[in-house]
């Protein structure tokens, strides 16, 4: 078991080395002169080749690699081009906006959309079945910006109920920022409740059809515990696996719903910093987002033997 | 209608006209089956695989799949109570405390992601109402008496720790474990080795005996039951067809079908063994070594297994060479690395009459071997049509047009007994039966030079078995080519072998002609195998009674 985690962990470490040259190369290949970049249109010939000395531009590409993960390691990401703030500081605020919603957003679609799609699954062809087959094929096929759109028209400005623009971080107090994201929340569970509920009831399906069901039953066990002790457990890994894509996606920005909500997001910081050229906040957001991404399922796989031994041996 | 008065003495379960019907149209699966059981008696369900007797025997426990329902006019009296009609309450109190189930996939009947140790204690914990500390002293002494090497460690592994037979031993323990006054087994060592089998069977009946616990046995080998149980229903189509004493129902059979199932028994292939000089050695094995390498981790090396240690063999022309052995004896890892799906450690594999032809690559020389694998129902891919699988391997021959695949594909039909009717459908409308031989004509599509068969009836029905075993040697007969049978099954090698190879722990301990194997044995290991397969004989002698196992 020891052995499998370290495994695990140890394996993740040459994705992240790949993630970070695909990162760096991507950012290289991109035409024009970084150099130049940083000064503007109206920098001196002198000031550009001065510029790319101190940027470490004239040194091999490998040198720059180094030097650029080593600055990364020791939590150093460099500067925005537009407004000089230090990147990283820029990530993790951004990154907590969006891992505030997604977190909430996922934790919460789990806890309903795994329950309705077992519970879906054991009265197969049952109007809760069916019932349970339709909300989430509708909830699938609406697109979160519109839903998030509606939400704020009903909530936000026919009734008044909740705040229809900006953000509270929960430092500044629970309450006032609950508000502003139960909107966001909203629209993160109703979208991704559907995908999920899919999944835990499919493969809920194929394990209730499996002897060790009848077996349990042939036990005298009832159908809740049949349910919790044997199903459960067998069933829920690849929606687990489900739950990670998502929420290793999701973590890495949800571009609509932030820019619907106008939340200042991860999505939304990597967004703006493309369109206004700002390399160094595109390459350490980039890598972050890819870093989170290795990071969950990673998560997922640790908590894997938990719910298949075999997978351990 | 059959008498139910042979067993009918203070009968504790007794089913009266048990009818379960599928669809609107009640389709009958079961049909107005009746029969008594007394307490602490044997009796066994027998029939091939859609005779309804596995339905009829989950119905007891009212554990119908789905669309499957027991008709109104079905009764099913256990202890006073119609089982038919009780609260699902009241049925849950019956389940696993008095009507204990075992069933026939010990691969798939526990549950992987449970502790044996957890899923031993549940059935005591909620019928008993037993404390922590009694439940593992009961459960470590069951264990022991099942003979399981440390049953502390046993309590807390999983399931995929264990083998097939142990998994079983563990399956029947846990459901013993409650006492219960019936037990089920749903064919409970059909998925098993026959040295295993026996092994399972003595165990089952010394549980029961010692407890005073009844048996009903689904089977569908009648050679076996004989052997175990004193009485047997015989089931075709959902009806009770035949009923009495094993011996009688054996040696008398009153009913066709009855006649047929005894038919489908094992018989020593007529003509007796067609000698060993066959014709020009096709595959020529010699000191041929295989290891599982182990699995490369991140900071060790699990050690390496060795499968076969040093094996020689010739299988020739137009012979078929059975190699036999318990599972793990590496009988099937050779069969695979002589068809190149396994790289051997070292020694040689050659093909000395097909290399003279032409020096042979790799793909040619993979066409002149081909593998029928065991089980039918994963090895064929259910999403190609049945016209579409066979065709396949011709379409690597590049000097065939597209007529000739056609006009042989046409053949290949016929040969191998399928309907031109098969051609459009897909793998999961066919029976077990019909799926091996689409196997089989896969395989045999392109006149291979040799064929490996890995325990391609093993699946399988005995009147199928039978029908297959025949198949395949009618085959050989008009194609000629060499076959290597590898099989558990001394009962089907003998009805298909030339010769056969005796294999255990990766070496071959004898090899010979059929005969001399089977009638003069040499190795201790060819009498153990031997004796397992008498004891679940299909040949039964003529005034030998039904083996009554001895309580403790």
């Amino acid at each position: 078991m020891t052995r499998f985690i370290l495994t695990r962990i140890a394996s993740a470490i040459p994705t992240l080395i790949l993630v970070s040259i695909a990162v760096f190369g991507l950012l290289r290949f991109i035409p024009g002169d970084p150099a130049a970049l940083m000064l503007g249109d109206l920098a001196k010939p002198g000031q550009v080749e001065a510029m790319r000395i101190q940027m470490g531009l004239d040194k091999p590409v490998v040198a720059q690699y180094l030097i650029w993960v080593g600055n990364v390691l020791t939590g150093d990401f460099g500067r925005s081009i537009g407004t000089g703030q230090e990147v990283l500081p820029l990530i993790l605020n951004a990154f907590s906006v969006s891992a505030s919603i997604v977190l909430v957003g996922v934790f919460i679609a789990a806890l309903i959309a795994v329950p309705a799609g077992m519970l879906a699954a054991w009265r197969q062809n049952s109007p809760g079945d069916v019932g349970v087959i339709m909300v989430s094929t509708i909830l699938l096929s609406i697109p979160s910006f519109w839903l998030g759109l509606m939400l704020l028209l009903v909530f936000g400005l026919n009734l008044g109920w909740l705040p229809v623009i900006g953000y509270v971080p929960f430092s500044q107090g629970f309450w006032p920022a609950l508000v502003y994201i139960i909107l966001p929340v909203t629209t993160l569970v109703l979208s991704e409740a559907g995908p999920i509920a899919r999944m835990a009831r499919a493969s809920t399906i194929e394990v209730a059809r499996l002897e060790y069901i009848t077996h349990a039953r042939a036990k005298g066990l009832s159908e809740p515990a049949i349910m919790w002790r044997h199903a459960f457990k067998n069933a829920f890994a690849p929606t687990l696996t489900l739950i990670g894509f998502v929420l290793g996606s999701l973590l890495g920005g949800i571009a609509v719903i932030e820019t619907v909500f106008t939340l200042p997001g991860l999505g939304r910081l990597l967004v703006d910093a493309i369109y206004a050229r700002d390399y160094p906040v595109v390459q350490g957001t980039m890598l972050f987002v890819a870093a989170i991404y290795v990071v969950v399922n990673l998560f997922v796989d640790l908590l894997y033997p938990f719910l298949d031994p075999r997978v351990a041996a | 209608m059959m008498d139910g008065t042979a067993f009918a003495r203070n009968p504790m379960l007794s089913v009266h006209d048990l009818t379960i019907t599928i669809g609107p149209n009640g389709k009958r699966i079961v049909d107005t089956l009746t029969f008594d059981l007394a307490s602490g008696d044997m009796m066994a369900l027998v029939g091939e695989s859609g005779s309804g007797k596995t339905m009829a025997a989950r119905a007891v426990l009212g554990l119908l799949p789905q669309p499957l329902v027991t008709a109104p006019e079905s009764r099913i009296l256990f202890k006073g109570d119609d089982l038919t009609r009780i609260e699902p309450k009241a049925m849950r109190k019956v389940r696993g405390a008095d009507i204990g189930m075992v069933f026939q996939e010990p691969m798939v009947s526990l549950n992987p992601a449970v502790t044996i140790g957890e899923q031993m204690a549940e059935g005591l914990r909620l019928h008993h109402k037993l404390g922590k500390a009694e439940i593992r002293d009961r459960s470590l002494a069951m264990l022991e008496r099942i003979r399981i090497k440390e049953p502390t460690k046993c309590l807390a592994a999983y399931p995929h720790e264990f083998s097939g037979g142990m998994r079983q031993r563990i399956m029947l323990a846990s459901v013993m474990l409650l006492k219960p006054r019936l037990l089920i087994a749903d064919e409970p060592t059909t998925a098993l080795d026959t040295l295993v089998q026996r092994d399972v069977l003595d165990l089952m009946v010394e549980l029961t005996q010692a407890n005073g616990t009844a048996v009903l046995l689904i089977s569908h080998d009648l050679g076996m039951v004989s052997h175990y149980i004193p009485n047997v229903v015989v089931m075709s189509e959902g009806k009770a067809i035949e009923s009495g004493s094993s011996s009688d129902v054996l040696r008398a059979p009153k009913h066709e079908y009855t006649r047929r199932l005894l038919d489908a028994l094992p018989q020593r292939s007529a003509g007796g063994s067609r000698g060993g000089d066959c014709g020009k050695p096709v595959v020529e094995v010699k000191d041929v070594v295989i290891d599982y390498p182990g699995r490369n981790r991140l900071f060790s090396k699990t050690e390496a297994k060795r499968a076969v240690h040093g094996v020689d063999l010739t299988v020739r022309r137009g012979e078929t060479l059975a190699l036999v052995g318990a599972s793990g004896s590496g009988k099937t890892t050779l069969g695979r690395a002589i068809v190149g799906l396994v790289k051997p450690t070292s020694g040689e594999i050659a093909f000395p009459g097909a290399e003279a032809h032409r020096p042979m690559d790799q793909r040619a020389r993979r066409r002149e071997m081909q593998i029928v694998f065991q089980d039918p129902y994963s090895s064929l891919d259910p999403r190609q049509r049945i016209v579409d699988i066979i065709t396949e391997p011709l379409k690597l021959d590049k000097s065939m047009n597209g007529a000739e695949r056609e006009r042989r594909v046409e053949q290949v039909f016929a040969e191998v007994g399928l309907s031109p009717d098969f051609r459009r459908r897909f793998p999961h409308q066919l029976s077990g039966g019909q799926r091996q031989r689409v196997a089989i004509a896969r395989a045999i599509v392109g006149r291979p030079a040799f064929v490996v068969a890995d325990e391609p009836v093993s699946a399988l029905d005995m009147t199928v078995q039978k029908q297959i075993l025949l198949l395949i040697r009618e085959l050989q007969a008009r194609h000629g080519f060499a076959c290597l049978f590898v099989s558990h099954d001394l009962g089907a090698v003998e009805q298909v072998a030339d010769r056969i190879a005796v294999m255990q722990d990766g070496r071959i301990v004898e090899i010979g002609e059929r005969d001399d194997v089977i009638d003069r044995p040499q190795h201790p290991y060819t009498r153990q195998l031997l004796e397992a397969a008498m004891l679940i004989d299909r040949r039964f002698a003529e005034n030998d009674p039904p083996k009554q196992a001895t309580a403790l």
